[in-house]
């Protein structure tokens, strides 16, 4: 599911951050081409 | 950016820490954001998203990452009320 593809991932501050999903993602064999980490305090 | 990929190449993986705001990430990259306050109003990318902390997507990662960097967080989070959330969003648009 993850390997090959292309993953946008959106983070948030008060869960987990954009680039942690992102690190888990390169990791797993996808290519990550966003990465944000919203906060909404 | 979405529109110019292809979307069968594409996942969006979220990290959002609760199932209201996990339901409305999900629905903002699917069917538009459901509050029209973005510029996603009305827009429907209609992209294959999953929480990444859904089974499916925790499978593909090595335990050791998981644990680095995922799994503090999932401890605060109740992540089968968020799986399920996306889930619907997800299967009512794919």
């Amino acid at each position: 599911m993850l390997k090959g593809k292309k993953v946008i991932a959106l983070g948030e501050r008060d869960g987990i951050q954009g680039g942690a999903i992102a690190a888990c993602a390169r990791a797993a064999g996808a290519e990550v081409v966003l990465e944000k980490t919203y906060c909404f305090v | 950016m979405a529109e110019g990929l292809d979307r069968d190449d594409v996942v969006v993986l979220l990290g959002t820490p609760t199932e209201d705001a996990s339901r409305l990430y999900a629905m903002t990259v699917t069917s538009g954001d459901p509050s029209w306050a973005g510029a996603l109003a009305g827009v429907a990318l209609e992209l294959p998203v999953y929480h990444v902390t859904e089974d499916a997507v925790r499978a593909e990662i090595a335990p050791e990452d998981y644990d680095e960097h995922l799994a503090l967080m999932t401890m605060a989070m109740d992540v089968d009320a968020i799986a399920g959330a996306v889930r619907g969003v997800r299967e009512k648009t794919v």
